[in-house]
């Protein structure tokens, strides 16, 4: 396939030699009109890449802050529709900030997966992270996304063991999204040195870049896993935080936004800094 | 695989598909814990030893086999067919979730796994893992959802006794679905030292398959007992699906004698033209939630609905992957019974018969009654009794308007 805006970001940041910072969010948490706000915002305060959640009333894989998250968009209203208006709507000012979708097969799947792949292309989604799709199931959406020139971007686990990593690795594209811990989003911190070592032994496998993430919430640990990782992907941490802003009806405040890039500008800090004490 | 052109008991495939449903659609970190699952599975199958420590324990601990009993009284009261009774609600800890406990607790052993979860609605069937879990001194942890914690007091006190540590799941509706997403959590989380026990034939593969298997019990006894009794096969077989293990585990062994009619009895509510009902089948559509692609009431958007019934062994707005395909190619007829069918069934064979349901099958006696009286009276149903009915008592006194 061709290459993607998540292509020529991570290509952008190997050259400056740093790791990029994903961030994600779930797309109309608190709100449709403020989530689009966040989107905007996240850029400018130093994400390189963004996460969008699409909310899902069963997310199994997901810890209580995203769970609650996802709650919040669907109860403001977010429909698959609205998700991939969002994107368009973020695309009108940003040609360049990748945006991976995240989430479940249920939603994409009642949507209509090539009505999907086509309307996820028109609105400039650039990856989906599925995270029910199994390699066992790539010819649902995986192969068809690539077709499309969207990368389906798998998750590596610390399950994940040699004789299984080619199946994981064989049709992912765009990067690798390394999950550090065996558990749910948000949970357990991981180890920096346990995480390097798994970097390692994908890296060993494949040209794409890493990500790591799940679990990871402040700037120090972004700039412990930042020096193997060639992303650093930080969701609970930011979704806590647009909910620690929000007023009693769960809307958004004049604080909502500001807090946001404050926490992303202290993580862009950290994920920045972690290559220069082995330069 | 070859398919058998002949036979409908020849799913799943290698991928674990029933047509297009089923399959394993699952998070990575379990993936490799779903394919040694079933590599564990397939030995145990093969294995003779396996096979008779789980008859010994069928026959000695839960009380197989269940009786085959001819219900006199309601057969003539409903004035057709002659009712059968596959006794089922006489196991040990009174419904047919001990068949597939058993089994999947000695495929736990097998695995050397050291922590047992679960997630229960009514409660049958954390009670029959908590059980199996007490007889085998492994720790065991319920999901239950809040709300059913509360609907099902005695069950919970009897999974308590039993040493289990039950965890009230608050989130979505706190009901079964809540609970399964729980335990999906708590798997992830663990995945070194946890089996999660499934109680239903659903899930991804192989539990579907599994779980069939394990119940299929049911129905390869039903099927000797009637032909000992009638010396034939049955002109219909009914139960009630919820996830649908008990049904398929009767279902099962009767697929390819296409002279039976099966009829699958699904949890109708208030009424399928409002909200308030879990027929999957008949008021949803397909698409993957839990593992599987199976029916399921979801809205446009393709959020996953919260099912009501008066019964919360059967509120799960799911169903087993066999059940879809057998749905879709015609060969069981998914009928509902609304809430209040399933209180007059309760009431009914109470008073005819001195057995008290589980308002679960009550839910296929309801369509037994408008079934029989259609057929002649040299004609047979088996309906699957699956559970006793000792939990409900408190919720139909209360649907009743009664104090107790």
């Amino acid at each position: 396939m061709t290459t993607t805006r998540i292509d020529r970001k991570f290509a952008a940041l190997k050259a400056e030699g740093r790791p990029a910072l994903v961030t994600f969010i779930t797309a109309g948490d608190p709100g449709f009109e403020a989530g689009l706000e966040i989107v905007k915002a996240l850029p400018g305060a130093g994400a390189d890449v963004i996460e969008l959640g699409m909310p899902f009333s069963d997310p199994m894989a997901d810890g209580p802050a995203v769970q609650a998250g996802g709650l919040r968009a669907l109860k403001a209203g977010q429909t698959m529709v609205k998700t991939l208006e969002m994107v368009r709507r973020f695309r009108e000012g940003d040609d360049t900030t990748p945006i991976v979708l995240m989430g479940y097969y249920n939603p994409i799947y009642s949507y209509g997966n090539e009505r999907f792949l086509k309307d996820a292309k028109d609105a400039g989604v650039d990856g989906l992270i599925i995270v029910d799709l199994p390699p066992e199931a790539d010819d649902e959406l995986c192969l068809p996304a690539m077709e499309v020139g969207i990368n389906f971007i798998r998750l590596a686990t610390p399950t994940t063991d040699e004789a299984r990593l080619p199946a994981v690795l064989e049709n992912t594209s765009g990067f690798v999204y390394y999950v550090s811990i065996t558990g749910i989003t948000g949970s357990a911190a991981p180890d920096a040195d346990a995480v390097g070592r798994a970097v390692g032994r994908i890296k060993a496998k494949t040209d794409l870049p890493v990500a790591v993430g799940f679990g990871v919430r402040t700037a120090e640990q972004a700039r412990a896993i930042g020096a193997a990782a060639d992303g650093v992907v930080v969701g609970s941490a930011i979704v806590d935080t647009i909910r620690a802003s929000l007023d009693a009806a769960n809307g958004a405040t004049a604080e909502t936004v500001p807090s946001v890039t404050r926490l992303v500008s202290a993580l862009a800090e950290g994920v920045r800094s972690a290559r220069l004490q082995d330069a | 695989m070859t398919v058998q052109p002949n036979t409908y008991r020849s799913g799943p495939d290698e991928r674990g598909f029933f047509g297009i449903f089923g399959g394993r659609y699952v998070a990575e970190t379990l993936m490799p814990l779903i394919l040694s699952l079933e590599e564990a599975w397939t030995a145990a199958k093969a294995d003779p030893e396996f096979a008779a420590e789980l008859k010994v324990l069928s026959k000695d601990y839960a009380g197989r086999p269940s009786p085959l009993y001819f219900a006199e009284r309601l057969t003539e009261h409903l004035g057709g067919a002659k009712i059968y009774f596959k006794r089922d609600e006489l196991n040990h800890t009174g419904s047919h979730k001990i068949n597939n406990t058993l089994g999947q607790i000695l495929l736990a052993r097998r695995m050397g796994k050291t922590r047992i979860i679960a997630e229960t609605g009514a409660g049958q069937h954390g009670v029959a893992t908590a059980t199996v879990c007490a007889r085998f001194g492994l720790p065991c942890v319920v999901y239950m959802g809040a709300t059913d914690v509360e609907r099902q007091k005695p069950n919970v006190f009897r999974m308590k006794l039993l040493g289990a540590e039950i965890v009230p799941v608050t989130a979505g509706a706190g009901t079964l679905k809540d609970a399964m997403n729980e335990a999906l959590r708590d798997w992830v989380t663990n995945v070194e030292s946890t089996y999660y026990l499934i109680g239903t034939a659903a899930g991804p593969h192989p539990y579907p398959e599994m779980v069939r298997d394990f119940q299929s019990v049911i129905g390869e006894e039903a099927k000797a007992q009637l032909a000992e009794a009638e010396g034939r096969l049955p002109d219909a077989v009914v139960a009630c699906v919820g996830g649908g293990s008990n049904a398929i585990g009767l279902f099962h062994p009767f697929l390819d004698d296409t002279s039976v009619a099966i009829y699958g009895v699904e949890a109708g509510g208030k009424g399928l033209e409002g909200d308030e009902h879990c027929a999957s089948l008949n008021a949803g559509r397909p698409g993957v939630l839990h593992g599987n692609r199976t029916y399921l009431l979801q809205d446009d958007d393709g959020q996953i609905l919260e099912g009501h019934s008066i019964s919360a062994g059967l509120d799960y707005p799911g169903i087993g992957p066999e059940h879809s395909h057998l749905k879709d190619i015609g060969r069981v007829t998914y009928v509902p019974a609304t809430d209040d069918e399933a209180l007059e069934a309760f009431q009914l064979c109470t008073k005819l018969e001195g057995i008290i349901p589980a308002l679960e099958p009550a839910h296929a006696l309801a369509h037994v009654m408008k079934l029989a009286p259609t057929m002649d009276k040299d004609q047979i149903i088996v309906m699957n009794m699956c559970g006793r009915g000792d939990k409900d008592v408190f919720a139909v006194a209360g649907h009743l308007g009664m104090d107790i």
